[in-house]
């Protein structure tokens, strides 16, 4: 039932099922998709999974199921409450502890035949080779650009397929990039964004259930990959709307102009992707634009003095989750409604984590506040270092 | 008039919109009328020097315009663009 050259090739006796096994994977066994010869080249491959978070736990989760023999993790996180909305692979009493033990323990309770192989460590343009030369597919199921453009690299360098997926919010992404038949991530990409114009998941938020959607889609086309059976997504990107609930298919061509995958190659070993990426580069203008600023202790301070009033300029929904009485003016309103505050008197700017009142900040100095300071940590360091009745979100 | 798809991350400058149709003979044209509508998209769409920035994907029905005739690539009323974004998102 092959239907192209399945990625490995016919175990020829090196592996074989146990009695438990051939129970466990029944319905796996009774399909010819799949049979007998199909549970044993499962057995034999080894999947590399980037991450432990939303889009690996599924994945991992899945793949340890069907009987995938050996399941790579790079992950050096530790799980966070805020993890548990959708990192499935994760429950409540893993918070504090790392995610690759969590994963390992979750992953060897659903199937004790799998072999887990950790890597608790970043994944770097030192490391990225020599843990990925050992796999057989790699998953991409990171949360930054540099690492993408590391895995896909060190994925095409070595002669890999990619199995990608990305979320945002109510949106998700797939693809598998096999720079050997199909165009690889910077065919379709060639440069990042820069820092700070693509919010993060942190920042933008995602549905719970996005990643458990598109983790299962990478999960299936790196078994069909394994298998050698049906359309694998090379070629094709898959985008995934959860709101309107529709399937899209965008066509991938490879890009003959590709910087690692096109006929005249300029890249032809890892770079520094941080500075790729523009990472280095944002982080000095940032200084540069440094904003005043004040911590929450100090802040406190003032505030038992009387002398300093507080803006928020978070969303009303964030609000609503939590606050600390101050009055609310979102950073997009600000430029119509600074009007509404009084220049003269000193002002404290806070918002969630930081970022967004430092643009308020700097807003409203170049407005001709004379005494404007931005709250470090925002309304999370206030609910972690001064009043906990506040809920940190 | 055809239509322009705003993925997730874009709605936010275009009203809140996931589709807005937009007048234009060609895809450069289309995307020129709807950062002159939502003039907060213009940053995120196009360089300061007025070109589409090369992280912005723009696909006429499935194909991606770079293979067709880019900003001049033709596009008639019944037309579907779409803005591609990359989205990093995963172990988040």
């Amino acid at each position: 039932m092959e239907t192209r050259q399945p990625l490995i090739q016919n175990a020829n006796g090196a592996v074989e099922l146990s009695n438990e096994e051939i129970s466990r994977y029944s319905r796996h066994l009774i399909m010819p998709e799949v049979a007998l010869e199909g549970q044993k080249k499962l057995k034999q491959a080894r999947v590399l999974t980037i991450g432990a978070g939303g889009l690996g736990a599924p994945l991992a989760m899945y793949l340890a199921a069907a009987g995938v023999g050996t399941i790579g993790v790079v992950d050096f996180d530790v799980v966070d409450e805020s993890n548990l909305q959708r990192q499935i692979i994760h429950g409540t009493s893993d918070v504090g502890r790392p995610k690759l033990k969590s994963a390992r323990e979750t992953i060897q309770d659903i199937n004790p035949n799998v072999k887990v192989e950790g890597f608790e460590e970043q994944l770097t343009s030192e490391n990225a080779l020599d843990i990925f030369r050992d796999f057989d597919i790699i998953v991409d199921g990171t949360d930054n650009f540099p690492t993408r453009y590391l895995v896909n690299d060190a994925c095409v360098l070595l002669g890999k397929p990619n199995v990608y997926g990305s979320i945002f919010r109510f949106e998700g992404q797939a693809s598998v990039f096999y720079a050997e038949e199909g165009p690889c991530y910077r065919c379709l990409y060639p440069e990042p964004p820069p820092p700070g114009l693509v919010p993060s998941c942190a920042e933008g938020g995602v549905l719970g259930i996005l990643p458990g959607a598109i983790g299962t889609i990478q999960a299936t086309e790196t078994v069909k990959l394994i298998l050698g059976i049906g359309e694998p997504l090379i070629g094709r990107l898959l985008l995934y709307d959860a709101l309107s609930m529709r399937f899209r298919e965008m066509k991938l061509r490879k890009n003959p102009e590709c910087p690692i995958c096109g006929e005249n190659r300029t890249i032809h070993e890892l770079i520094d992707y941080e500075e790729f990426c523009g990472i280095p580069q944002a982080q000095a203008a940032e200084q540069e634009d440094e904003v005043p600023e004040i911590t929450v202790q100090e802040l406190r301070e003032k505030l038992n003095n009387g002398g300093i009033s507080v803006l928020d300029v978070r969303e009303p929904h964030e609000y609503e989750v939590a606050n600390i009485g101050a009055p609310l003016i979102p950073l997009g309103e600000l430029p119509e409604r600074y009007q509404e505050l009084d220049r003269d008197e000193p002002l404290a700017v806070h918002c969630k984590s930081g970022a967004r009142s430092a643009r308020a900040v700097k807003l409203l100095k170049d407005a001709g506040f004379k005494e404007v300071y931005n709250v470090k940590g925002g309304i999370n360091a206030w609910s972690e270092e001064i009043d906990p009745s506040v809920p940190k979100y | 008039m055809p239509k322009v798809k705003i993925p997730t991350p874009l709605r936010q400058y275009a009203g809140g919109n996931s589709e807005v149709s937009v007048s234009g003979g060609t895809a450069g044209e289309t995307l020129g009328n709807l950062a002159d509508e939502y003039p907060d998209l213009k940053q995120h769409l196009y360089t300061g020097d007025g070109k589409l920035r090369s992280f912005v994907n723009v696909y006429k029905g499935d194909e991606d315009i770079r293979y067709l005739d880019g900003p001049d690539t033709a596009v008639a009323e019944e037309d579907e663009i779409s803005i591609i974004p990359s989205i990093a998102g995963g172990r988040c």
